[in-house]
């Protein structure tokens, strides 16, 4: 019972970290119909940017204090960076979508190649307070505590988000746009503004998971990225692209089932989401026009 | 009568189709102008095109600026408003939410949307505020998508055949709220319903095969053998 536990809020905690990754990729593939590969480079960027501010601001004493401070710097860094990309390189190939994959492809692999260039290929760790690393004792098994820590925060983007999508009016935009982009232009409002700021906020949750990340595998590399990006890829897909509520859902089937499937069949959690995204696509096909923010 | 929209040479081309190959039409200020023609004329594609809502090349003239290289959101914010075919509302959006979604911002507007005029025309979208627009029926979805349109003042609006799909009770709904939207707002009507055509527009433009065949007052079309022979109907159609 005590290891179903674990593997269930362990699992939890890995559904967060690609919900923080798909809710970005699913919007911006909702509402603008670009498959952004570059995600994965906007979490590496968060999450090297906050190993940097760390590594540079040695002058605040308290652990905590350097680390939330870095990881604001990381989190500002993932979305500008992200802006930057949808301003740059994305903004020019509207409706180009063939284009619009070979340069977000190649913005992957450049971030991949210049971080290695610049720190090696060698994992960095974050310096955490230590409750960040210790576990709790629940059920009769001890629970890492930043497994917590994803949950409250992946829970807290989602509250988030649907407060942002219902009650705002760019989240009214970006919903009417996920559904019908000409029209919203038609209503004489400049549906660009939306794109950049989907794109930013999907920067800035991508550059969470990426901090998050560094914590959960206790280390920061550069593949880190590309690596959650795939399982993102298959949690949009399977939740429906543009859907917020479905990527959540999806996320944590994923999370679930490859904790669940890795420990009792020895390992082979990864090929059953593959399995499971087949299924999905097998059965109910129209979940790759689904769209709803 | 000075014109509001001038229209020169404008070609639309979509795929391999040449769509519209030199349409070139005034819209004057104030009354319905109509723009007729058969099926897949290129009539929707005419109103699509003056948005920037497909790729044009030619002159677009609105109160005397050019405005074919125009972005659409900025074209719309000169003050056209647009109904088109399908009414297209947000299905997953409520009434409230598709109304307040179209209020303009900016001077043309004054600052303020008209929802009395929209709530006064149009009592049973107030009732139905809260409801997702895309569990409505297609007479009510025309209203969401007429009621978009008219909260904002409009220099020019453009209505993609408000009555198509309607049952015969609503149609003549429409054409009576189309009348009292002439009284006040300059239009560019497509509409198929020639009775309708008949009862409310001033001129009339005719498309055939993307490009304009006939210009006149709405009169002509009391003319049945030039009905028939621009349309290819009767006078009874």
């Amino acid at each position: 019972m005590s290891t179903f536990l674990l593997l269930t809020i362990t699992g939890l905690g890995l559904g967060a970290m690609y919900f923080l990754v798909a809710s970005g990729l699913s919007l911006i593939y909702g509402l603008m119909g670009v498959l952004n590969f570059a995600h994965g480079a906007f979490l590496t960027v968060g999450a090297y940017t906050t190993w940097f501010a760390e590594s540079k601001l040695d002058g605040i004493s308290s652990v905590t204090v350097r680390f939330l401070v870095s990881a604001l710097i990381g989190l500002a860094a993932g979305a500008a960076f992200a802006a930057l990309i949808e301003l740059v390189l994305i903004r020019p190939l509207y409706l180009r979508h063939i284009e619009q994959v070979l340069v977000t492809v190649g913005v992957s692999l450049a971030t991949v190649a210049l971080v290695e260039g610049i720190w090696g290929n060698d994992a960095r760790a974050y310096t955490v307070p230590g409750w960040v690393r210790s576990t709790t004792h629940l059920g009769g098994t001890s629970i890492p505590n930043v497994t917590w820590i994803e949950i409250v925060l992946a829970v807290g983007v989602l509250g988030g988000l649907k407060t942002f999508l219902r009650y705002t009016r760019y989240g009214l935009i970006i919903r009417a746009g996920v559904e019908n982009r000409a029209m919203v232009t038609a209503l004489g409002i400049d549906v660009r503004r939306a794109f950049t700021l989907v794109f930013a906020i999907g920067g800035l949750a991508a550059a969470l998971a990426g901090v998050l990340a560094g914590i959960h595998f206790s280390e920061v590399d550069p593949a880190r990225g590309t690596s959650l990006l795939i399982f993102a890829f298959i949690v949009v897909v399977i939740g429906g692209l543009g859907s917020i509520t479905g990527s959540a859902v999806a996320s944590v089937v994923v999370g679930l089932s490859q904790q669940y499937v890795n420990y009792y069949s020895s390992g082979i959690g990864d090929l059953s989401i593959v399995l499971l995204l087949a299924l999905v696509l097998l059965a109910r096909p129209a979940t790759l026009a689904g769209r709803t923010a | 009568m000075a014109s509001l929209l001038e229209v020169r040479d404008l070609h639309v081309h979509l795929g391999e189709s040449h769509i519209l190959q030199g349409v070139a039409f005034d819209v004057p200020q104030g009354g319905i102008t109509a723009l007729l023609g058969r099926n897949g004329v290129g009539k929707t594609t005419t109103l699509r095109a003056l948005l920037g809502l497909v790729p044009r090349r030619g002159s677009v003239r609105f109160d005397g600026d050019s405005i074919e290289r125009e972005s659409t959101h900025r074209i719309v914010r000169r003050g056209l408003g647009y109904v088109p075919e399908d009414r297209d509302v947000f299905a997953g959006l409520t009434v409230e939410e598709n109304l307040k979604l179209s209020v303009r911002n900016g001077s043309a507007n004054n600052g303020s949307a008209r929802y009395d005029l929209v709530y006064e025309l149009f009592p049973e979208l107030q009732e139905r505020a809260r409801q997702r627009a895309g569990t409505l029926s297609g007479g009510q979805q025309q209203m969401v998508a007429i009621a978009r349109a008219l909260l904002n003042r409009n220099r020019l609006l453009l209505i993609d055949e408000p009555t198509k799909g309607l049952a015969p009770a609503l149609v003549a709904d429409v054409a009576r709220l189309l009348e009292r939207i002439a009284e006040t707002e300059t239009a560019l009507l497509v509409e198929q319903n020639l009775a309708v055509v008949r009862r409310l527009a001033r001129s009339i433009v005719v498309l055939d095969q993307g490009r304009v065949v006939h210009t006149g007052a709405a009169a002509d079309l009391e003319d049945e053998a030039l009905v028939h022979q621009l349309l290819g109907v009767g006078h009874a159609a």
